[in-house]
């Protein structure tokens, strides 16, 4: 099972994107674990500073913005 | 092509006076609000094609360790190209602190970063002409640069909350950005719909905004208490009004044409801009986060001061 984590500390764009993976993954019917960090030094502490971010078991996949659903569905397919 | 639509719909089809209040008003709504909505997919989608996904995790990679007057020309440079919402500013406020970029520079960015975007001086151009946006553009980079320097000037560390000393910061290899030509399409089809969708309001609001001010105000009225260069108290007046106001940089063109259309000073219109687009008090509240008041207090003061020279400068020789 996918470890999935999206780092951002609370705004808008960052729910949106818990959101999108979420939706995706019901979609598609994976089975997948998802975690909102907002902790601000565990968001540094993988090397982002644009939020949000997502990252999937410890690599950062994706900073700076909500991540287009193509590119989300392909991390889950 | 923009007003003749305007005037299509607000005299002809709605029967509106040119003459009077609500016609002017409408048909700069009708007119500015097609021509920005055009220009900014235009514009965002030209941008998503061709950037090669500058973000602030390489700005900071690219600012730190150089020689301060260069790491704040870099920084000022990226900070006007480089996109970044200011759900941002705490992480990058970190990030440049925990890679010793020193603080001025860091307000230099955080000055430079909203106030000078390539969407707003494209739009600015395709509203104002070119030679008020270079104004606009010079102005801010230099405001920038000199704001940083005077905020270095007070020892601002000593405002900066104890935690933020201790991050640190984990190094990622980060993800490659789009490559091929059609993902670069589906990339920049993406970035307008998230740009777009993110200040349609400010934009609609500032269209709004200029378009009552266009048609309701009096000329007379603007002429009598904005219009005169001479008067130097319009300019700290128009910065202190733009403070509490907070717009993105694109939603306060359409207020500005309609300033300048009316007649009111160009130092003065170029001043408010700024004053709304790089100080506002939600960002004040996000970096309150990192930075204690004082801090800020300053921050504002230094920026107001700056606006209100540039506005006066530009009154002078205008």
């Amino acid at each position: 099972m996918k470890q999935i984590k999206v780092l951002g500390s609370g705004c808008r764009n960052c729910q949106t994107t818990y959101e999108l993976i979420r939706q995706v993954a019901a979609e598609k019917g994976v089975e997948i674990s998802l975690e909102k960090v907002e902790e601000i030094g565990r968001i540094m502490g993988y090397g982002v500073m644009s939020t949000p971010g997502v990252v999937i078991d410890e690599q950062v996949v994706h900073s700076g913005g909500v991540p287009e659903r193509r590119k989300v569905e392909g991390w889950l397919g | 092509m923009f007003d003749a639509l305007g005037n299509l719909i607000a005299y002809r089809l709605l029967g509106l006076s040119a003459q009077g209040q609500w016609g002017p008003a409408l048909q700069f709504f009708i007119a500015d609000s097609v021509k920005i909505f055009v220009l900014l997919v235009v514009v965002i989608y030209v941008m998503g094609l061709l950037r090669a996904l500058l973000s602030p995790e390489r700005v900071r990679s690219y600012v730190r360790g150089r020689p301060a007057w260069l790491a704040r020309l870099l920084a000022i440079a990226l900070g006007a190209v480089t996109p970044f919402c200011s759900c941002s500013s705490v992480p990058l406020f970190i990030g440049f602190v925990e890679a010793g970029i020193p603080l001025g520079v860091t307000f230099s960015f955080l000055i430079a970063s909203p106030m000078i975007n390539e969407v707003a001086v494209v739009i600015l151009a395709g509203v104002l002409g070119w030679r008020i946006t270079a104004l606009y553009v010079l102005a801010g980079l230099v405001v920038a640069y000199l704001g940083g320097v005077v905020m270095e000037r007070f020892r601002p560390q000593r405002w900066v909350e104890p935690y933020v000393w201790e991050i640190h910061m984990g190094e990622t290899p980060l993800a490659a950005g789009p490559q091929g030509l059609l993902e670069r399409h589906h990339f920049a089809l993406h970035e307008v719909r998230q740009i777009v969708g993110r200040i349609w309001r400010w934009v609609l609001l500032g269209i709004g905004v200029g378009a009552l001010f266009h048609g309701l105000v009096p000329e007379a009225w603007v002429s009598r208490y904005l219009g005169d260069a001479s008067n130097p108290l319009t300019v700290p007046a128009a910065v202190l009004l733009g403070i509490p106001l907070y717009s993105n940089a694109t939603g306060v063109i359409p207020v500005a044409e309609a300033m300048l259309a009316k007649g009111v000073a160009v130092g003065t219109t170029l001043a408010f801009m700024m004053s709304i687009a790089a100080l506002s008090l939600p960002e004040m509240l996000i970096l309150r986060r990192v930075i204690r008041w004082p801090a800020l207090a300053l921050f504002a003061a230094v920026l107001a001061v700056a606006f209100s020279l540039v506005g006066w400068g530009f009154n002078l020789i205008t």
